[in-house]
């Protein structure tokens, strides 16, 4: 038996295993780096909201930060904002002879007259024996002693005169009106407290020209309207806390952005000569930023803020970027020529220099890109502590000049009405501490990806 | 022996030019106060009063303002030689000394307490935090220093009082003041409040310390003697890693100083601070530059201090 083999040719191509992978630039293997930390991906989305919520937010949300509305001050975010409609104020006419107190109250006992309204809350008692005058007060909370009765509204000095009327900036709220009794030598003869529930109201006329309603006319008395509406709330002059956080954070995020830039630019450019002249106008250079390293940073600040506050209608913002480059260039500059006089050493400078690689080649095409990571990384870390400066600038009155909102003096205002309304300080302080966070941590992020000599350093 | 005497002569040598040095710093830091507020516009003579010319005159000659700028600023400089600051614009009969003498031993009370809560919170959570290194308590204080350190002082400040407020009405009495100054329970809140940011600052760079030292060869050394484990920890882990935290308490003071501007400021304590920023907002020049140069000095020093210190904790810092 004869076996015949027959040989073919063979079509499988033996294959080489590939154990390359496309060589990754610098700031490629970075982004790869960098996109494994959850925290610093996360930080980057909150940055790019904050950017929208800054620079989009004010398109959408059209109130002006400036605009007061005083119908609705300090209202907390979520509050009821529904107001009945009335007629215009019409003046009290009292009829002496067909009195229209209630005779069955005792002497010291207060009534109140028609519906307790925004518009006027009318009071009348039964006269005191032995009474000369009256004072009319109005607190907020249930009178402790005689001693803390409110606010002063009036002296009634005709005996006979025994009602009032308030129309004082009324909000929708629970009053406690107390009367005193005067004998005619100025004494106390006791007092009487009245709690009195007000309900918001608003003139036709006003309803139509806010544009709340959509009918016209006197059919519309009766009716209720809702008031304009403050997603977060308004602040101690009735202005609605969103469109001024949208504001603060335009003034905020630029000073607290835009300075470091600055500096940071400035410090590489001082560094950078220094580190190249090398020698005795490194030293001269570096001892000079040496000296204002060790000038107190808020005590100048506040000083140059001073010094350069020229015109009192300016909103403050460029003698502040001013003040903080002025000092605060020294750490960049220090940095950048310590990386300079390092690089300058390096084995690839030379190699480039042995082909024949002119000065400005090497400065574009190697020392530049070198610090780069190690200058983003601060300018990163530079946001913070910026954002930090006006806030505390703004607080102690020294930033930003009223009315335009930042972040800092919204805290300053903020903090005066935190008991009776403490979304006023609680908004802006989230704002500058999320900012402050996630900026801190999309430094560390960075750090980590960029620079891996730094990484051990916290 | 002879080692250890040229290394005090070292040290002598390092400490005398190191306040040469801080003499230097607190001459420029005056100058640059006094050249830039004599930038300031506006005239501290021109009051909304219509003042004559003669008055005008007469005021100019006495605080000196007719006479040349350098001459002005060697006047200037005498004074602060001779540790006088000037007299209050604002208020009437009042030397910038008696103010600084009255109102920086609150403030310096102040940060006193909150430098040592921050320093021993710092090194205590540092400390806990490596030893539980990526478990709960690590985790959980990690963030919270996170917190500490993105929040600004006057939200602590205010959130801080808030509670109080809250608490005390809760109670119904009155556990700790919420505002003030004079007893030892005035002094509790304000000086937490204060030092909680440096506390979170330090609790990071005593806890990175700590796990620095983790691979050391004498920590290795010591575990492999059989040395006792709260032994190794206390001699050899703590002992070493605390000595990065001297090194920042310098700029700590620095922090705890400006922070405490408006920590006395919310807690209506009458400190320097709150007094140096009422000058401020008053436009009180020369309580403005006393401060200043006031504060610029007792910082410079501070450092000076602490750097002396850690020459003195640590034998092998170089001196130069």
């Amino acid at each position: 038996m004869e076996v015949t083999f027959s040989f073919e040719r063979t079509t499988a191509i033996s294959r080489t295993e590939v154990t390359t992978r496309p060589s990754l630039s610098y700031w490629q293997d970075a982004w790869r780096r960098f996109k494994v930390n959850p925290r610093s991906l996360i930080s980057l989305y909150i940055v790019a909201t904050l950017g929208l919520f800054t620079l989009v937010g004010p398109w959408v949300w059209t109130i002006d930060p400036t605009l007061q509305d005083l119908d609705q001050i300090s209202v907390p975010p979520g509050a009821d904002r529904r107001a009945r409609v009335v007629g215009p104020h019409v003046r009290w006419e009292v009829d002496e002879t067909n009195n229209a107190i209630p005779q069955t109250l005792s002497a010291t006992q207060l009534a109140v007259i028609g519906e307790a309204t925004t518009q006027a809350v009318r009071l009348a008692w039964n006269p005191v024996v032995g009474a000369s005058g009256y004072r009319v007060y109005r607190g907020i909370a249930e009178p402790a002693s005689p001693d803390a009765l409110g606010l002063p509204l009036i002296d009634i000095v005709n005996a006979k005169l025994t009602r009032f009327e308030d129309r004082l900036d009324l909000k929708s709220r629970t009053y406690f009106y107390s009367v005193i009794a005067l004998s005619s030598a100025g004494f106390e003869l006791g007092y009487a407290t009245l709690d009195v529930e007000v309900t918001r109201v608003i003139t036709a006329n006003e309803a139509i020209a806010r544009g709340l309603s959509e009918r016209r006319g006197p059919s519309l008395i009766g009716e209720t309207v809702y008031l304009d509406l403050h997603p977060l709330g308004t602040d101690y002059l009735g202005r609605d806390m969103l469109a001024r956080l949208m504001h603060g954070a335009r003034v905020s995020l630029f000073i607290g952005i835009v300075a470091p830039f600055l500096y940071v630019f400035v410090g590489i450019l001082y560094g950078s000569i220094a580190g190249f002249a090398a020698g005795r106008w490194d030293q001269l250079m570096m001892r000079f930023a040496d000296f204002v390293v060790a000038l107190p940073f808020l005590l100048f600040m506040i000083l140059f803020k001073i010094v350069f506050n020229t015109e009192p209608g300016e909103s403050g913002i460029s003698a502040m970027l001013l003040a903080m480059i002025l000092l605060s260039w020294p750490a960049t500059a220090r940095l950048v020529r310590g990386q300079i006089l390092q690089i300058r050493e390096e084995a690839y400078i030379g190699a480039s220099r042995l082909l024949g690689a002119g000065s400005m080649y090497l400065i574009l095409r190697h020392m530049i890109p070198n610090t780069m990571g190690v200058i983003l990384v601060t300018l990163t870390f530079a946001v913070p502590g910026a954002i930090f400066t006006e806030a505390f600038l703004s607080f102690i009155g020294m930033g930003v000049a009223p009315p335009n909102p930042s972040w800092g003096s919204m805290c300053n205002e903020g903090i005066k009405t935190m008991l009776t309304a403490p979304h006023e300080l609680v908004f802006p302080a989230v704002f500058i501490s999320l900012t402050v966070l996630v900026f801190n941590l999309l430094g560390d992020g960075l750090r980590d990806a960029l620079d891996t000599r730094m990484r051990s350093a916290n | 022996m002879a080692n250890s005497r040229t290394n005090r002569h070292d040290y002598v040598r390092y400490a005398i030019k190191r306040l040469i040095q801080g003499v230097i710093t607190v001459w420029l830091i005056a100058t640059a106060t006094f050249f830039a507020m004599h930038n300031v516009p506006g005239d501290p003579l021109l009051d909304e009063k219509a003042v004559s010319p003669e008055i005008r005159k007469n005021l100019q000659a006495k605080y000196g303002l007719d006479r040349p700028l350098l001459e002005q600023y060697g006047i200037y400089l005498a004074n602060m030689i001779g540790g006088d600051f000037g007299i209050s614009y604002a208020q009437e009969n009042r030397s910038v000394n008696d103010i600084i003498r009255e109102h920086f031993p609150v403030s310096a009370i102040l940060g006193i307490l909150s430098i040592v809560f921050a320093g021993l919170g710092g090194i205590l959570f540092g400390a806990l935090t490596a030893i539980n290194r990526n478990r709960l308590p690590d985790i959980v204080i990690m963030f919270l220093v996170i917190l500490g350190i993105s929040v600004p002082s006057f939200v602590f400040a205010a959130l801080g009082q808030m509670t109080l407020v809250n608490v005390n009405a809760l109670l119904g009495t009155s556990i700790l003041p919420v505002a003030g100054w004079g007893t030892v329970s005035h002094m509790i809140m304000p000086s937490l409040i204060l030092g909680l940011g440096t506390m979170a600052f330090l609790t990071r760079l005593m806890r990175s310390s700590m796990l620095e030292i983790d691979n050391a060869d004498y920590l290795r050394t010591a575990i492999s003697k059989g040395l006792p484990p709260t032994r190794i920890f206390l001699r050899h882990q703590l002992r070493n890693a605390i000595l990065p935290v001297i090194t920042v308490l310098g700029p700590s003071i620095a922090a705890i100083t400006t922070g405490g501007f408006v920590v006395e400021l919310v807690f209506a304590i009458p400190g320097l601070g709150r007094y140096f920023v009422q000058a401020v907002q008053q436009s009180d020049y020369t309580v403005i530059m006393g401060t200043t140069v006031f504060y610029g000095a007792f910082l410079v020093l501070m450092v000076i201090v602490v750097d002396l210190l850690y020459g003195l904790v640590d034998p092998r810092v170089r001196l130069d």
